[in-house]
This record gives structure tokens, sequence and C-alpha cells, in this order.
């Protein structure tokens, strides 16, 4: 078994492989701006380490934030066409997921990402390996009673140390952690969800006002 | 005649604005034309919403991708190149395709080719009448652009004569439809109720036409204001709008612009090819205009049909097949999508960046 993992849904461009038993390369770069450039040139990277290629790999686990959309699309779109081209299936991770199993934590906490425009995605955990809610994007303030007095993990959480004081790293995923909470999924025979992006927002669009539009027929 | 299975067998993936295209070509031979269209999420908006676009374009890569190889009837392992708009275009739904094509040439083992949409524009046409004549002169119409062409080759050589100043003509014909109620896009409502009007029963302004104006260039905005406003002061006094004059009238001013400055253009240069692409280039009374007035002027006039003159990945593979015939240097793993791409790049060759990415950045919120 030999699993590619990426992730774009934060400011990290961040990739590995694992071979079942654990990872075996990986690389994270920090670059909000950059995903379209970094990312390929970052696989390639990975599996010269490993000494592999691309032909080898048996599945692709793609982080399906919620995160930007531009940065989030470029991992999805990737490991998608990787599925397509290599014939291998193509398995989603929640984003925050590979947050909270990389924060290794036994007690409840909170993990929070940054959403721009002043919020954060965030969903509360049991322990590094349980959700116990859906992710969500809300204005610190307005989630600072349901997340108060819990440990919180993520830029969100660094970012906004009034809605969480007890912020700490990590700060953004790593597809190591991504590749390893989904080979213990994969092992325990667990069912990943399709890698479709958790976009969590309607898209901003404008209606013009001035006139009414009817659709022709 | 060379063998056909000689020539380039490439794949091509266009998502610049509202369409995920994946064409399929050998040499000047199309294979597959697969388009999916987002255009009705659009329609209610009256315009193309970029984030709206880039979602589409993810959903449907991959079928369509699957659908284009199906209709050609080839292999992907058979493929010798994969290209891809890389600019110019809506910096967030280029770059779900330039993501894409990137996985796939990288997959695949195939070499990478990110390709200038406008030249893509032009050489589709070799699609439809066989191998570009050079130099060629190239009308391009659309939504998104109103460009006036010259190249002498499509892979290395496309100079920009004229453009417009402000709006597109598509988006002239669009804000029109919306003033008259007819919908989006409005290209072809225009054309319709044009067919049943008078040309000849409002005299709409002719953009940037005086003497002292630029030749080539063109101006829409003024007459968009004009039309509206006649509109407006029809309704303000109680007039029923007599929508197929006014649809007549306002196509005629745009096509008479844009033919008139092409064929001037064609004299001036010396050149004796005219071809017209760009989504508006189905329009009826453009394409007999042109006719008209090429024949007059001795200029040849190509014009493909109109599924190639909308964005299509026909067009991106035509243009990466004759970037593997005529050997240009594939594009790198980092390449980028780049919204404003220059049109005097045809294609992005590897570590070649040489212009200013910083206004891609700040002209749009790449990566809200
Ligand atoms: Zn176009």
């Amino acid at each position: 078994m030999l699993l590619l993992a990426l992730d774009t849904a934060t400011p990290a461009v961040t990739v590995a492989l694992h071979d079942g038993r654990d990872v075996i390369a990986s690389s994270s770069q920090v670059d909000a701006r950059r995903h379209g450039e970094l990312l390929l040139p970052a696989i390639d990277r990975v599996l010269a380490e490993a000494g592999l290629s691309l032909d080898a790999v048996t599945g692709v686990v793609a982080g399906i934030g919620p995160g930007p959309y531009t940065g989030l699309r470029v991992g999805l779109m990737t490991a998608e066409t990787f599925g397509l081209a290599l014939g291998v299936p193509v398995h989603g991770v929640c984003t925050l997921d590979g947050l909270a199993y990389a924060a290794d934590l036994q007690d409840p906490f909170v993990v929070a990402t940054d959403a721009r425009r002043k919020e954060v995605y965030w969903a509360r955990y049991a322990d590094s390996r349980t959700r116990v809610t859906d992710p969500a994007v809300d204005r610190p303030a307005d989630i600072a009673e349901q997340v108060a007095g819990l440990p919180a993990v993520g830029a969100g959480a660094l970012l906004y140390p009034d809605a969480f004081p007890q912020a700490h790293e990590p700060e953004h995923v790593s597809a190591a952690a991504l590749a390893r909470l989904a080979a213990e999924r994969l092992a325990a025979g667990e069912e990943l969800p399709a890698p479709r992006p958790l976009y969590l927002r309607r898209p901003d669009a404008q209606v013009p006002k001035n006139y009414k539009v009817v659709t022709p027929k | 005649m060379t063998d056909s299975r000689d020539e380039p067998l490439v794949l091509g993936i266009e998502t610049s604005c509202d369409e995920t295209g994946v064409g399929i070509v050998r040499g000047t031979t199309l294979l597959a034309d697969a388009v999916a269209s987002s255009v009705d999420e659009h329609a209610r908006f009256g315009g193309v919403v970029p984030e709206v676009a880039s979602r589409a374009h993810l959903e449907a890569m991959v079928p369509t991708i699957d659908r284009a190889l199906k209709e050609a009837g080839v292999s992907a392992r058979d493929l010798d190149g994969i290209a891809v708009t890389a600019g110019p275009g809506l910096a967030g739904a280029l770059l779900v395709g330039v993501s894409a094509a990137k996985a796939y040439a990288y997959a695949l083992g195939k070499p990478l080719y990110g390709v200038n949409h406008l030249a893509s524009h032009i050489c589709v046409d070799q699609l439809e009448h066989g191998a570009l004549p050079e130099p060629t002169m190239a009308l391009l119409v659309s939504g998104g652009h109103s460009s006036l062409l010259l190249s002498t080759d499509i892979t290395s050589d496309v100079r920009p004569m004229g453009a417009t100043i402000d709006d597109a003509a598509g988006e002239a014909f669009d804000k029109i439809a919306r003033v008259l109620n007819l919908g989006f896009p409005g290209g072809p409502v225009i054309d319709r109720y044009a067919r049943e009007g008078d040309p000849d029963a409002i005299a709409f302004p002719r953009g940037l036409t005086g003497p002292r104006d630029p030749a080539y260039d063109f101006s829409f905005s003024g007459l968009k204001t004009a039309v509206a406003r006649w509109i407006e002061a029809k309704r303000a006094a109680g007039e029923e709008v007599p929508v197929r004059d006014v649809a007549a009238s306002f196509q005629e001013a745009v096509v008479d612009v844009l033919t008139r400055k092409a064929v001037r253009a064609c004299k001036d240069e010396g050149v004796d090819h005219l071809m017209i692409g760009g989504g508006v280039a189905a329009n009826s009374r453009l394409r007999a205009l042109a006719q008209e007035r090429c024949e007059a002027a001795g200029i040849r006039l190509r014009v493909p049909r109109p599924k190639l003159c909308t964005d299509n990945g026909a067009m991106v593979a035509a243009l990466g097949a004759e970037m593997v015939a005529r050997n240009r240097a594939a594009s790198s793993w980092d390449l980028s999508a780049d919204s404003s791409l220059p049109v005097t790049e045809p294609h992005v060759p590897g570590h070649q960046h040489d212009h200013d990415h910083v206004h891609e950045i700040s002209k749009e919120n790449l990566y809200s």
C-alpha cells in the first residue's frame, strides 16, 4: 500500500507518502498565495525522496477543507485527476480532522482555521480522533461561549486569542497527519468521504438590481 | 501528404470562464470537443460569477475528460501532450484547469503546455479550414475580449493591433439584452430579435471611428449607454420600446465598427486572410457583413463553426498540437494560472516567467 496525501485548505501546501506502516516522506511549505505553483513540484520532490514514482501510489488522500476555496480546489482537482489517470481511489478527509489528529489530545478541544473575513472554520472534538460537531464557519465572538474553557489548535484559534485564550500549535494541517489518520481509518475498514470540497459558504454573487432578468427559453 | 498518425495527439483543457472544455486533436484534425457549461447557473446574476464558475469547473472536469476520451476513441496513454489555458481569464477558474492539466500530464508522463487563450481562439480555425495562413489577421470578439491580432506564427508571434478600451463587444450584447429584459447571455437573443428589425431604424453611435481616433481600437461603452438611454427615454414617455428595431440597430452599430476596422487592418498590413473567433463570431449579422466587406476588399474570410468559436478545449488542444509540431518548449510543473497573460505570449515555456505577477493578486481577491 502506498498513500499519497495532500492538503491545500490552509496556507500550507503539504504532501506526504504513507506506505501502510508510517509516513516515508513529506513536505510542507507555507505560502497562502502559491498553492497552484507549489503543489506539483512538492509531490515530485516527495516521490523522489522516497525513490518512487507516482505509478506506485495505490490511493490518494486529499484534505477537503473547509478552507479558502481557490487554494482548496488546487489540491482536490489534483487528487481527483491523479485518481482518473492512475485508476486508484481518491479519499477525502476533513482538514480540521487532520489538524485534530496532529494535536494528539485525549480530552475535549477545538480546532479553528482562518476563514478570512474575520471568521474561522471550526469544529469541536472529544479527543484527537473524534469530532463531535459538523465543521462550521463563524465569527470568533459569536462562538466564544461554545468554545469557552477548551484548548484550541489551528491558525484560526491563534489569530483570535479573545475567543480562544488557550490556543496552541499545530498552526496548519500537515499531510503527514492526514495520511496517518486516513491509513488508520482505512485499516479499520472505515469508508472515507468522497473528495468533495466543504465550502460552507455560498458563492458571493451580486444580482444586478436595476433590471428584472428573465432567462430565455 | 504525411500520415495523420504521425501528427501530435493532444488533449486540451479550457477553464478561463464559464465553460469546462476538454478537446482532443490529432494535428489539425478534431477528434473530440466535450464542453460542460455553467451558463445556466450564471443566468440569474446577469453575468458570469467567478466563484460559481470555479465550483462548476471542479465538478465537471473529470467527467468531461472522460467524455472527450470516449468521443475521440483514444487512450490517454497514447497522448503526446496535455495543453491547458494558462491565461488570460478568471484567476480562480483558470487555476482549476491548470491544476487538472498538471496532474494529468504528470501522472501520464506527458509534456505539459500552458497556452494563451487568445492564441487558441485563432488556432482553432486549423481544425476547420486547415493550416493557418501566415500571416493571419484575427478579430476575436466575445463577452471577455474584443481584439484585433496579427499573427505570423501562432506558436511564437501574435501582435496586438487593437483592442477594446472599455467593454468587450459581448458584454455590450449582455447589457442591452438585460435592459430589454431578454435575459443572459445576450448575444443569441439579440441576434434573433434583430433579424426581424430594421438596422437603420435608430442611428446609434459608432465608437472610436473619428479621424483622430485610434485606427484599430474599439469602444462599446458609449454605445451601450446611448442605447440604454434611448430605451429609458421611450419608457419614460410611456411609449412601447420597439425591441426588434433596437436590437437590429444596436447590433448593426457593433458589427459595422468591428468589420470596418478589421478590414482596414488587413488592407494596411497587406494581409489577405481574416479569421473571426470568439462567441460573438456566432452572430449572423457579423458573419454576413464581414463576408460582404472581405469580398469587396479581396480578403479571404475564415470563420470556424459556432461551437469552435465559443470557449472550448479543442482550441487549446489545437494550439498545443502546434506547439508539439513546432518543437516549442514544454511548461514546467510550477506553471501558474495568469489572469492577465499578455497576448504576445502564445505559450508559457518552462522557467521563463519574467513578467509581473503582482497585478494578478491585486486585481482580484484570488484566495478568498
Ligand atoms: Zn474566449
